[in-house]
């Protein structure tokens, strides 16, 4: 039976994109796939996601994986062959003959090869103002077909020819013009209001039309190499296991909104743990309360909430180039959970260090705060080239009077330090006075202590050194931390 | 067993008689519950509807809903089961003498003396039933234990009695904000549904259904904003109940066409942070 062995595959792919796929899971998938037919695909895709992925934040991954596998099912997803215009292709010229405003009419073999790339852009355009969506599919297959330049074989991935095709149409521009041509349009003037919703509606339906493009690419690719081959190449890390130094605009974007959920859910953990790691001491009034329904018999004893103390946190991190995203999520994550520490001071650096505490202060927004750290901190000393030692040695200097026995000191940063002084006496003195202090390295393992990286010297007067490379690694470290 | 509902297209006209918008997801997913009698795990933002969900497929399919809302410190004598000990008391007290120990510990352990709490009840009774497990997230890992039995083999097994159990096998939701990860084995044993935010067309019907003699005209533009809105980058979105609540005070202020100065002036109906008031307010106005 064909559609088991794809629902193997299929599973396989998703274990190997790192969901945890139990083999309940598995079982209950395929009961479920018993009772909905493969040909209705929305409702199929739900219901493999309801049984097979368990956590919303991996729902993306699970839907490219569902495309890749199941993309070629179904009735309306045939791909048509060259020289073979459908119903819709015919209809798409009667417009196109409206368009122009002459009805010479093209001949019915003309295909899409009798247009221009502007005239296509000029039918695109309409589609897009109606919200036509059935137009706007058709034309993302057609574009595909005619400007994409798909090679059968070349082992490309999609973006390559995604790129070719939106280049075709224009569609940079698009947004602009289509506000141009509705504000021509409507007579009266738009209110700034309007205006704006119409800015999202248009933004919106072009994003969706590049999602048709995308998909239809990706339909092609597989039906060119087969689905498990495609799989590998689309396959992408879940945003907890992005890496913060090799992140893409576009993996920092769900990094960003993976971050808050995961924040919220350790505030929550850690004061749970707060409360409940240990037992208060007896409560007395408590205890001899519940004791009346036992007839003056102290059954049942009752404990006092513990409260331990919240550490204060001091936070010290690099923010040079390669180092900069890995500083700006600890950071927002630090103060995202800022509640569950009694005190968060934060210092960045470079070569010369700054306090930035007043920008977190001053705004709720932790956001906007990174934002003004990056262009307001005074952090250059000499040439803006990490100087781990100056800047320890300064920090030092100005607020080692600071740390005491409840001050816990994060050290962020590769400790690539350019071959300068490691002033490491400065670390192993922070060390006597505070109560920790743990160095957080963005950069694998395997890298430490190679080229100008000195970790290792600065590590050794530290309570620990930590890999920390993505969001997980992160939230593990916090958690034992508070 | 008898299957509830039909088809996938049953279950959403059904819920939409309750005034219940489902979309693609929500139906299957509720369909395909039924199907497989398995429990259905719904998370999602606050105020989309997952609460209601359950209550309107309790009344969809005439069941009666039993709820259990979850809080820290939730036990088992809260959610399953108790011994009336002081029923069991009175007995013992009652006649001293007559019986012989064993007698009073068999009937003191009876049924007579059980409390029934939502969980037995709900797998216990006689009639059709939903089981609405609400924001299960509140209660302690180790209290998540407590589900697992009754989730997965609809049972539930008190030491003194025996196993009791499903007469019939109930629909059961369970709720969750995400304020903490989930343990796997409660996961694993339930279907899983993400609720999110409505997208702009079924946002649109939510408010025509929801709110009486709201134009289309108006209910269309407060869905279009309320979208907009939901892009920026803020603390709290506003939820779909906000919506609501902004288009009833819109119809009541007689609003007919939203521009710029009412919108902001009701912003604070939809949004509950004054960042975000003042972000989306600047926001809105921009020209371009």
């Amino acid at each position: 039976m064909p559609v088991l062995d794809l629902m193997s595959g299929f599973i396989a792919e998703l274990r190997n994109a790192g969901l945890p796929v139990s083999l309940t899971e598995n079982l209950d998938a395929m009961e479920a796939v018993k009772v909905i037919p493969i040909e209705d695909r929305d409702a199929f895709k739900y219901a493999l996601g309801a049984t097979l992925v368990k956590n919303n934040a991996h729902w993306r991954v699970f839907e490219t994986i569902f495309e890749v596998y199941f993309s070629l099912r179904g009735p309306e997803y045939e791909i048509n062959q060259e020289g073979q215009p459908d119903d819709f292709w015919r209809e798409m010229q009667d417009q196109m003959d409206q368009v122009k405003g002459q009805g010479e009419g093209k001949g019915s073999g003309g295909g899409m090869d009798s247009l221009t790339p502007e005239e296509i852009a000029a039918m695109l355009m309409r589609a897009l103002m109606n919200g036509d969506q059935a137009m706007m599919r058709a034309l993302a297959k057609q574009s595909v077909q005619r400007f994409a330049g798909m090679e059968p074989g070349r082992p490309v991935g999609g973006t390559y020819y995604l790129y070719r095709t939106l280049r075709n149409l224009d569609l940079d521009n698009m947004l602009q013009k289509l506000i141009d041509a509705n504000r021509e349009m409507s007579n009266q003037a738009l209110s700034s209001l309007e205006e704006r919703l119409e800015k999202d509606e248009f933004e919106s339906r072009i994003e969706q039309f590049k999602q048709e493009v995308e998909a239809e690419i990706r339909r092609r690719l597989v039906a060119d190499r087969g689905a498990e081959a495609m799989a590998k190449t689309l396959r992408k890390p879940l945003p907890e296991d992005v890496e913060f130094m090799h992140a893409s605009r576009d993996e920092m974007q769900s990094l960003k909104k993976a971050l808050y959920p995961l924040t919220r859910k350790l505030a929550a953990r850690l004061a749970r743990k707060r409360r409940h790691g240990r037992k208060g001491p007896l409560d007395f009034r408590n205890t001899v309360r519940h004791s009346l329904s036992y007839g003056g018999v102290p059954a049942d004893p009752k404990f006092r909430y513990p409260r331990p103390a919240k550490p204060e946190l001091m936070v010290v991190a690099d923010i040079s180039g390669s180092v900069a995203a890995f500083a700006r999520f600890t950071l927002m994550f630090v103060y995202a959970i800022q509640n569950q520490f009694s005190k968060v001071r934060s210092f960045v650096f470079i070569d010369g260090i700054d306090e930035v505490t007043k920008f977190f202060k001053s705004t709720e927004d932790i956001g906007e705060a990174i934002n003004r750290v990056n262009s307001e901190a005074d952090v250059v000393w000499v040439d803006g080239h990490s100087d781990y030692g100056h800047a320890f040695e300064v920090f030092f200097e100005r607020y080692g009077k600071d740390i005491n026995s409840k001050t816990t000191v994060l050290l962020l940063g590769d400790a690539r330090n350019n071959y300068h002084a490691a002033q490491s006496w400065v670390v192993k003195e922070m060390r006597k006075r505070a109560r920790h202090v743990y160095w957080l390295n963005p950069e694998p393992k395997s890298y430490w202590n190679t080229g100008d990286s000195i970790v290792g010297e600065y590590g050794a007067h530290t309570d620990g050194v930590f890999e920390c490379r993505n969001l997980r690694q992160l939230e593990g470290f916090v958690e034992n931390l508070a | 067993m008898k299957p509830r509902f039909k088809d996938v297209a049953t279950v959403r006209s059904g819920l939409k008689k309750e005034n219940y918008l489902a979309d693609d997801g929500i139906a299957g997913v509720v369909y395909l519950a039924d199907r497989l009698g398995k429990p259905v795990l719904i998370e999602g933002p606050a105020g989309t509807g997952k609460t209601q969900l359950a209550k309107s497929v309790a009344e969809m399919t005439g069941a009666r809903l039993i709820r259990l809302q979850c809080y820290e410190g939730l036990d088992e004598s809260k959610a399953l089961y108790e011994w009336n000990y002081k029923k069991q008391l009175l007995r013992i007290q009652a006649d001293k003498t007559s019986d012989s120990w064993s007698e009073v510990h068999d009937d003191i352990f009876s049924e007579e003396f059980l409390l029934t709490r939502p969980l037995l009840e709900a797998i216990t009774s006689e009639e059709p039933v939903v089981l609405l497990i609400d924001e299960v997230d509140r209660v302690e890992v180790e209290t998540e234990a407590l589900l697992l039995e009754i989730l997965s083999e609809y049972q539930v097994s008190i030491p003194e009695l025996g196993t009791i159990t499903a007469k019939q096998i109930p629909l059961v939701f369970l709720t969750s904000n995400n304020t903490r990860e989930l343990s796997e084995a409660l996961k694993r044993r339930c279907l899983y549904l993400h609720v999110d935010y409505p997208d702009l067309e079924r946002e649109k019907e939510i408010v025509l259904t929801k709110v009486p003699d709201i134009s289309e005209n108006l209910a269309d533009q407060i869905a279009r904003i309320v979208r907009s809105i939901r892009q920026l980058d803020l603390k709290k979105a506003p939820s779909v109940s906000e919506t609501l609540d902004w288009a009833r005070t819109l119809m009541l202020l007689g609003i007919e066409t939203i521009d710029e100065k009412e919108a902001k002036e009701t912003l604070h109906i939809l949004l509950k942070y004054q960042t975000d008031i003042a972000k989306a307010a600047k926001e809105l106005s921009v020209t371009k």
